[in-house]
């Protein structure tokens, strides 16, 4: 038990030494147990499965030799394998290692390799395409941009690209005039996606910290480096981790602790880059230990009667909401669920496919989009059988893939929550609402 | 009664009798080998895999470390296919008498072993695993051998020469008249039958059964059976032989081959050659051993244990086994005891069993009255398998299986998921080789030898062989069985963790949901395999 307040940070790191993910493989009882789970696996040929690829591959590689592997690419690395493994293999994490050992030794390449860069570089591309936000949005989303993608960079013609946001959130946030009634502090990690796409999501994050007595710090801050890690960059994507932990690190040591709304990313810093890179510094440490998903920081306020639920206004909706695979993947059942009950006459249909397929950068990618529809149809069926105006979903690149599957609008549950804490709603949810809110009235008027 | 009838008879299948019959088909002569199970069945299938540069034995024993040496550079020539270029270690631990190493840098120039000494800091990086504690290290041309696959190369090369392998012939008699041998008869354990061979010339070349031949011809020959247990670590741990730098004892070598680890040995004279117990000691002692050199081996996943007898010849009895010499003896029957027509080649170790086989053939001319030179150092063994090609610089690697398996997308089509065999080498083995039980093609295509112990695979092979042989249900419910037992003879050993987690999952499998011990058919076939006896509890 925590004997502190959840939003006081622990400035001393644990010490507990760390086994590589590899040594895990030791643990396989070949049960085929990932085998049946894996979403990859089930429809597609091209990917043999994480039994095959982890603990088994695993005996036969060796660091100095030259990787022949071809199949493992073909991982999603949507980690739905750990979680099911009764035995405590890391396999996700092992394939992932296996790719940064391909593209170390040159099995992934030329043009795959730089659009697999490019891809995996969402800080640099949201640097670059934001400011010219009409413009760059116009050249992304027409025929022949994607054709163009499609053709020089093998980027699939039909995946779901964001649109670069006309305005950031942290010029956002800097013109942002916080609440008075400040009694605690902390840090906010809002991610590229937020930043440069959807800074929707990062205002009402700070909303609903706001509306919770939070002053909320955004400091200076780098991509997670997660995009990089799953396509084997991991040099980069060290980079990038030892920057955030300068950026975040003396901010902990401060007594605050770090939240973020991408599920994603907060997975990064806590667990995903320290065992991939092996850095277990005590900074590294310290990162990892203070960073909360916002959802999950919020259950624990109200666990401890901390969250403020007095104001929450009902919105009498039936939405649908699927728990992104990286989300599970922190361990912690369903926070945004459990946080989503406590809006009162909400109405949630939960999702119980695995894994919408795009995992990240994976369905960009030319070869893998097919299988990423294919991995996504049980979660697109459930969505469109639910007659919801939008769903509700925690991962950005999920959103985007189930918007582009479904046509249905997608938002991050922090946004429904900042709307039941009062805060206008923007688009999409703010023509929901106000749908709703005619029907209200209409029958009334009835 | 079938009768053959032979220039020279080659009683062993082992690496060495194996050896033998290759080098006297190569110079011509009319041979044949008998093997009372299957090729490798003794101590060649039983021991760690190391090909020695020499090392272990500069200083105890010089006369050895030269003949390994020697045959070392011969063999990475005519069979790299079947050997890893790994390298050796012998690293000083603080367990380790520091001066050791200046003596075994100095025998290693008396007796031609090429010897390097590194730094602590190089080699872990080249093996990160090992005790940071060591104080010094010294790089030597040890090698890791696959004495499975190079005896089948042997033996198939001896088959293109014109030698006959008799698998499952266990000799019962030798043919005696006068003072002359003249054959054996053996018992056929596949048709239960026996089997008469003559021969202008037996040699014995049966290990640690020596002995056991040379009585029924009426000699005393004492070869003491050297028990030597080793266990098998589920993954690499370690990519270079690590040996301690001391005076050779036990546990002191740790053999990365294929895609184990396997630490050994115990070395503990036995009263039999096929009967004996592996004790918890020996268990305890490998891993303490092991801890040593690897911190936390102690704690990794143990995969099986097993032991082998070295065949250790003396005319005189040594109380303790170890200080027997290694080299190995050839006895001339005819000059030793008056009897003809039989000479017993014993002793030594699998890395010179090419030179024990060119002696004792050098000797058969000799006794027969002809002049061949031997070929046996100068011409290429053939390799046997498709995925044998993928090789480094000529050697196996242990990325080879997955290399193969993941250039033909073979992935969904595989027996033994643990080992990476495919249908296609199993069904190989099952229709050209020469495999009667399931353990025979795992000797072939090392099915069964992974994690899982046969778990996924056993159903799935006999299926095949049933399939290809066209055997009756129960033949071929005995042969599953058989298996299992085999399996679960090493298992037994190392029952503890994550093993023990694989094994009941095993169970399941076979008891709970196969039913496999209650299938129509015998409990078990006279080929299945000699069980370990149980350990003598002293408390």
């Amino acid at each position: 038990m925590r004997d502190q307040p959840i939003w006081k940070a622990r400035t001393e790191p644990t010490t507990t030494p760390h086994q590589p993910a590899e040594l895990t493989l030791d643990q396989c009882i070949k049960c085929n147990i990932c085998v049946t789970a894996c979403p990859v696996t089930a429809v597609t040929d091209l990917f043999p499965g994480p039994k095959y690829e982890a603990p088994q591959g695993g005996r036969f590689r060796q660091e100095t030799q030259p990787s022949t592997d071809h199949s493992i690419d073909y991982c999603s690395g949507c980690r739905v394998c750990n979680m099911v493994c009764p035995t405590g293999v890391r396999i996700a994490e092992i394939n992932a290692r296996v790719r940064a050992h391909m593209v170390k030794t040159g099995q992934i390449k030329g043009r795959a390799r730089l659009r697999n860069n490019l891809l995996a570089r969402p800080e640099t591309l949201g640097k670059l395409g934001q400011p010219l936000a009409p413009l760059t949005n116009l050249l992304l989303h027409n025929t022949l941009g994607r054709w163009f993608a499609h053709k020089l960079l093998g980027i699939a013609p039909h995946a779901a690209l964001p649109h670069f946001a006309s305005h950031k959130f942290s010029s956002w946030f800097r013109k942002h005039t916080p609440l008075s009634m400040v009694t605690r502090k902390v840090v906010y990690f809002h991610g590229c996606a937020t930043e440069y796409y959807e800074p929707r999501v990062g205002k009402a994050a700070v909303h609903v910290l706001e509306a919770n007595g939070f002053e909320v710090l955004v400091p200076p801050q780098n991509c997670c480096g997660l995009p990089l890690l799953s396509n084997g960059e991991f040099q980069a994507a060290h980079t990038y981790h030892e920057k955030n932990i300068h950026h975040l690190v003396k901010y902990i040591r401060q007594g605050y602790v770090i939240v973020g709304t991408s599920t994603s990313c907060t997975l990064t810093l806590k667990e995903e880059a320290p065992e991939l890179l092996d850095n277990f510094s005590p900074e590294a440490r310290l990162l990892a230990e203070n960073t909360y998903d916002l959802s999950e920081f919020l259950l624990l306020l109200w666990e401890t009667g901390d969250l403020n639920t007095e104001n929450l206004r009902p919105l009498p909706l039936t939405l649908p909401y699927h728990p992104p695979c990286q989300y599970r993947a922190h361990r912690l059942g369903i926070p945004s669920l459990e946080l989503l009950q406590l809006i009162p006459e909400l109405q949630i249909q939960l999702s119980q496919a695995a894994c919408c397929g795009v995992a990240g950068t994976y369905g960009y990618k030319q070869e893998k989009y097919e299988i990423a529809m294919r991995v996504g149809e049980p979660l697109f069926q459930f969505v469109r059988h639910s007659r919801a105006p939008l769903v509700l979903c925690d991962s950005e690149t999920c959103r985007w893939q189930i918007t582009r599957a479904t046509g249905l609008p997608a938002i991050h549950p922090i946004e429904l929550l900042a709307a039941a804490y009062g805060f206008p709603a923007e688009e999409p949810l703010r023509t929901v609402l106000a749908t709703y809110a005619n029907n209200q009235v209409a029958v009334e008027l009835h | 009664m079938r009768t053959y009838q032979t220039e020279v008879l080659v009683i062993g299948g082992g690496a060495t009798g194996t050896g033998v019959a290759y080098d006297l088909a190569q110079r011509g002569f009319k041979t044949i080998l008998v093997e009372k199970r299957d090729l490798t069945h003794g101590t060649t299938g039983r021991y760690h895999g190391l090909l020695h540069s020499g090392g272990r034995y500069v200083v105890k024993d010089p006369k050895a470390a030269t003949e390994c040496i020697e045959e070392n550079r011969i063999l990475r020539r005519i069979m790299p296919h079947c050997l890893e270029d790994t390298g050796g270690f012998f690293v000083t631990t603080p367990w380790d008498d520091p001066d050791f190493g200046d003596r075994f840098m100095e025998a290693c120039q008396a007796t031609g072993v090429p010897c390097e000494e590194i730094s602590v800091a190089q080699m872990l990086r080249e093996e990160p695993l090992l005790n940071p504690k060591i104080s010094r290290c010294f790089r030597v041309p040890d090698a890791a051998a696959d004495s499975f696959l190079a005896t089948q190369c042997v033996a198939e090369a001896a088959r293109q020469y014109g030698a006959e392998v008799l698998i499952y012939h266990e000799v019962i008699r030798v043919i005696r008249e006068g003072d002359r041998v003249i054959g054996v008869v053996c018992h056929d354990l596949v048709k239960d039958e026996e089997v008469s061979i003559l021969a202008d010339m037996v040699v014995n070349a049966s290990g640690a059964w020596a002995g056991k031949i040379a009585h029924m011809v009426g000699l005393e020959v004492s070869v003491m059976p050297g028990k030597g247990v080793m266990v098998a670590a589920n993954h690499r741990v370690v990519n270079t032989v690590v040996n301690r730098c001391k005076m050779p004892s036990d546990g002191d070598i740790i053999v990365p081959v294929h895609t184990v680890a396997v630490i050994g040995t115990t070395d503990q004279r036995v009263a039999d050659p096929e009967h004996f117990a592996i004790e918890r000691w020996e268990i305890d002692l490998m891993l303490e051993e092991g801890d040593k050199l690897v911190p936390g081996f102690r704690q990794m996943r143990m995969l099986r244990a097993w032991a082998g007898v070295r065949p250790l010849y003396q005319e005189t009895k040594v109380a303790d086994t170890r200080d027997v010499t290694r080299a190995y003896t050839l006895l001339d029957h005819e000059t030793r005891d008056g009897v003809m027509g039989f000479i017993t080649i014993t002793g030594g170790k699998w890395t010179t069993f090419r030179q024990m086989a060119q002696v004792t053939a050098d000797r058969v001319c000799e006794k027969l009255g002809v002049e061949r030179p031997c070929r046996t150092h100068e011409e290429p063994l053939p390799a046997l398998f498709e995925s044998d090609r993928h090789t480094a610089n000529g050697y196996h690697y242990l990325g080879a299986r997955l290399t193969d398996i993941e250039s033909h997308k073979s992935y969904g089509d595989l027996v033994c998921e643990c080992e990476l065999a495919t249908r296609a080498v199993v069904e190989q083995a099952i229709r050209d080789g020469n495999a009667h039980t399931l353990d025979d093609i795992r000797r072939d295509v090392r099915l069964g030898m992974g994690p899982c112990q046969g778990g996924f695979c056993t159903y799935r092979v006999t299926g095949l062989l049933h399939l290809w042989r066209q055997t009756p249900v129960t033949e071929s419910n005995v042969a599953l069985r058989d298996f299992l037992q085999e399996r679960w003879k090493g298992l037994k050993p190392v029952l503890w963790g994550a093993q023990l987690k694989q094994e009941r999952l095993d169970e399941f499998i076979y008891l709970s949901v196969l039913n496999a011990d209650h299938l129509p058919g015998e409990k078990a076939s006279r080929l299945g395999p000699v069980m370990y006896e149980e350990e003598v509890n002293n408390e």
